[in-house]
């Protein structure tokens, strides 16, 4: 082989602010034209590899190296963010963030711009680039005016101005809804095909890139490069879950039917996959034995009821139109679809910030038109999508507390209530520390207990996970599992598919304001219509399912949830 | 979402939309200095009329503008009261006679003079406002940055108000979002509560708004600095627009009222054009 185009040499990473390493000993030759994943947990150290690649480490952010790094064989410190850029293309995670450009075409044009082209070429440069990425039509839009994927395509298109060797994604399927996520997949595997550049995937969600292939899976742990192999061999063994990351569904169902996963099975990708009869016999039975097993659960009493509902910002365009559906006591219900469907404005009527042009919606019963956005919220919560959006006291206390601050309660009164909705939250024993101390994932629980603290009977959650890896994703989904065992009734809007499967057994379906069903969550994943209407995919399960000859994908992709939820326990 | 800008970019099709932007930060430059520089009331007369022909021309309506031209008016009548109350024997001062027309009170009487005085410095005033708040509303953000750039103000800080301008609906949603999620947690920031807890409950906005912007800077200057932001001393611009004959004749027409501006307020000596001699 040629020699590699990144090198890194027994190399270790230590950021200013921190006492400990992030990097430890990380050797890991990438070689041109390859594709590699790095996967890991949050933490792991894979997006700190990324930053010493394209020159943020240690350029923006200063620390202590030891041992080697070479790209395109030149020592990286000794060189500049500038001329490792000419090497490095860099998409970020942030789609939005990312675009500087007041409109397409400018923000494309940036690196250029910054390298002196005369205007004539940069135009030149910018067309044939936006066509490589599918976004020439829409140089003149402004980023609001987009969608996250094509966003993405823009971020792109910015870093291969510069015919660059390397190309670098930190996480790109972060911010998209899975049918978005999957063509950002198809079009970094197309751009590779044309550019010939080494393509490297920091990435969590595996089976999602995989829907491409990749050459090489390198995978991280605790700031070491804990396996890298090819991606088959990777898959054949344990490493994944050992690690905190979810190997891809249709190998989990392999494995739960006694099935061992071989190399040379290709479990790289649900469609090559070679399945022996006698594989799919161990399918077959165990899909049997579990059907018998399924049960189901009774409806409690209505809570809240939602009446032709219609809204619009304009009176020319409708983004609710006549929405009804009833959420029982104690449910745990999906609201999916694409962006810009209704769902976030389903939610912010619901909790009052916006009025219907009709319909009503009745809480127990009571109508709730007349009522302001504060006393709604003592029986309906809602959860941003960001927790950094909400938190706005220093002091975990002090956040849980504000919302009490408002109502005419006693101290003592105040004090116990604070106690209890910690307690809840498993907050308790970090009661007097600072919010800044805390991870995503606890900010998360605090954006929640400040919520709880007024105890309302229904929780709306937007995109609870959004972004987060399989530990902290089980991790925030548990603790709202519990809360639901608690009596709580918990609304979500997500992109994400696994945990409509996995935690909710009911979807509403939104597509263009309108609502396209209202039934189980395995129904949803397995009718191509639905999953096409609210921008989803379906699931390999079905592919699996397939391939086994089972006839009814849902009730395969049903047993195979609760039997999931089975082994947890 | 209502729109809650206050002045933007306002695209019409006019001549004044189609000039660079560089012609008009120039024509915009030349002529704040032409209508500073006189008190030559004939000049002025004739700069605030071709203001109100200017402004025809752009096509831009009273009422896109009415919030900033109300700002202005107030501005401006301030400015004439105080002007008034602490030097109101100026007029007299300058044009060197005094003619009484109304004794209020003490020291305050009103004279032509100070009439006069004062009615040239509003014209001052109204000549230069509808050509800045038409730079404004007729450049496209895009040019904005180029054209500084293109008369010589660093790259650097042409982009920061490119920037600026790029994120302000960002901000601006953002800001709807937190506010009404706050107010969910019955922080109310409606008019009903005493005004010391309404400041006290935007802090409970502003803590998280800030936050997020200082994570939206760090990632910008990422991005940027990824993309060689800074590199060179020099950098050159996608939607830059070349100088077309319109572009030089109105270059060249803003240059000749600057220079008549000069020559008429300056050939008798004085600043002042004096009718009561």
């Amino acid at each position: 082989m040629s020699t590699p185009i990144i090198s890194f040499q027994d190399y270790g990473f230590q950021y200013m602010a921190q006492a400990e390493p992030t990097l430890h000993h990380i050797n890991l030759d990438i070689y041109p034209g390859e594709k590699v994943l790095i996967a890991g947990t949050s933490g792991s150290g894979k997006s700190t590899i990324g930053n010493c690649i394209n020159g943020l480490i240690p350029f923006a952010y200063p620390g202590e190296k030891t041992g080697v790094l070479l790209v395109d064989g030149k020592e990286a410190d000794k060189s500049s963010i500038f001329e490792l850029s000419h090497t490095v293309g860099t998409v970020l995670q942030d789609t939005d963030g990312q675009f500087i450009g007041l409109t397409v075409g400018e923000d494309i044009a940036f690196a250029a711009e910054n390298d002196c082209v005369v205007q004539d070429e940069m135009k030149q440069i910018v067309d044939k680039v936006a066509k490589l990425v599918d976004i020439d039509h829409h140089l003149d839009y402004a980023p609001h005016e987009l969608s996250g994927g094509q966003k993405q395509r823009v971020s792109l298109a910015g870093v291969m101005v510069e015919e660059v060797k390397v190309l670098l994604f930190d996480e790109p399927l972060a911010n998209l809804d899975p049918a978005a996520g999957r063509t950002t997949i198809e079009l970094i595997d197309t751009v590779h095909e044309r550019t010939k550049a080494a393509v490297i995937v920091i990435e969590h969600r595996l089976e999602d890139v995989l829907w491409r292939s990749m050459d090489r899976i390198v995978l991280m742990n605790e700031g070491r490069v804990i396996a890298d192999m090819p991606t088959a061999k990777l898959l054949a063994g344990n490493y994944l879950l050992e690690h905190g990351i979810r190997e891809p569904l249709y190998l989990t169902a392999l494995r739960y039917a006694g099935v061992a996963i071989e190399e040379k099975m290709h479990p790289e990708h649900v469609d090559k996959l070679c399945l022996t009869d006698a594989h799919k016999e161990m399918v077959l039975n165990w899909y049997q034995k579990q059907k018998a097993l399924i049960q189901q659960q009774e409806a409690g009493e209505e809570l809240l009821k939602v009446e032709h509902l219609t809204f619009g910002y304009t009176p020319q365009k409708r983004n609710l139109q006549d929405v009804s559906f009833t959420i029982h006591k104690g449910e745990m219900v999906s609201i999916v679809g694409r962006n810009g469907a209704g769902k976030s404005t389903l939610a912010k009527l619901i909790c009052g910030f916006e009025q219907p042009l009709s319909g009503a919606i009745y809480m127990a019963g009571r109508n709730l038109s007349g009522d302001t956005i504060k006393e709604r919220a003592a029986n309906i919560g809602y959860v941003m999508q960001n927790p950094n959006q909400m938190i706005s006291k220093p002091m975990i206390w002090d956040e849980v507390e504000l919302a009490l601050l408002q109502e005419e309660m006693t101290g003592e009164e105040r004090k116990k209530r604070v106690e209890e909705t910690l307690k809840v939250c498993g907050l308790y024993p970090f009661r007097n520390w600072p919010v800044s101390a805390l991870s995503f994932g606890q900010k998360k629980r605090v954006t929640i207990a400040s919520i709880l603290v007024q105890r309302p009977q229904v929780i709306i959650l937007d995109e609870p996970t959004a972004g987060q890896d399989y530990h902290h994703y089980t991790e925030i989904m548990e603790f709202l599992k519990e809360l639901n065992a608690q009596g709580y009734t918990i609304l979500m809007i997500t992109h994400d598919m696994h945990l409509m499967l996995e935690y909710t057994p009911r979807a509403i379906v939104f597509s263009e304001g309108k609502m396209l069903a209202d039934t189980t969550a395995a129904h949803v994943l397995n009718d191509p219509c639905l999953v096409q209407a609210a921008n989803l995919k379906e699931t390999s399960l079905y592919s699996l399912s397939m391939a086994c000859g089972i006839e009814e994908p849902q009730t395969f992709t049903e047993c195979f949830i609760s039997y999931e939820k089975k082994e947890e326990r | 979402m209502a729109k809650a800008a206050i002045l933007s970019y306002i695209k019409r099709d006019s001549f004044v939309h189609e000039l660079t932007g560089t012609t008009k930060l120039i024509f915009f430059i030349l002529w704040s200095v032409a209508s500073m520089i006189t008190y030559d009331t004939r000049v002025l007369v004739c700069m605030l009329f071709m203001s109100v022909v200017i402004f025809k021309i752009s096509k831009i309506k009273i009422k896109d503008i009415s919030v900033v031209l109300g700002l202005a008016a107030i501005f401006l009548i301030m400015n004439n009261l105080f002007v008034y109350l602490f030097s109101p024997e100026y007029g007299v001062g300058l044009y060197g006679s005094r003619t009484v027309v109304l004794t209020i009170a003490g020291p305050y009487t009103i004279t032509l003079q100070q009439l006069f005085y004062h009615l040239n410095m509003t014209m001052k005033v109204i000549c230069v406002v509808p050509v800045a708040l038409l730079f404004i509303a007729c450049t496209d953000p895009s040019e904005f940055a180029a054209s500084l750039a293109n008369i010589g103000v660093s790259y650097r800080i042409g982009y920061s108000v490119s920037l600026a301008l790029r994120y302000i609906p960002d901000v601006q949603r953002e800001y709807h979002n937190i506010s009404q999620a706050q107010q969910a947690r019955g922080i109310d920031l409606s008019g009903k509560d005493k005004l010391f807890t309404r400041m006290k409950n935007s802090v409970a906005i502003l803590l998280p708004l800030v936050l997020s912007s200082l994570n939206r800077i760090e990632t910008i200057s990422n991005a940027m600095e990824l993309r060689g932001f800074g590199k060179n001393k020099k950098r050159t611009w996608y939607r830059l627009r070349r100088m077309t004959g319109k572009d030089w004749f109105v270059v060249v027409f803003v240059a000749a009222v600057l220079v008549i501006d000069l020559l008429v307020t300056f050939w008798d000596g004085s600043r002042y054009y004096n009718p009561f001699l």
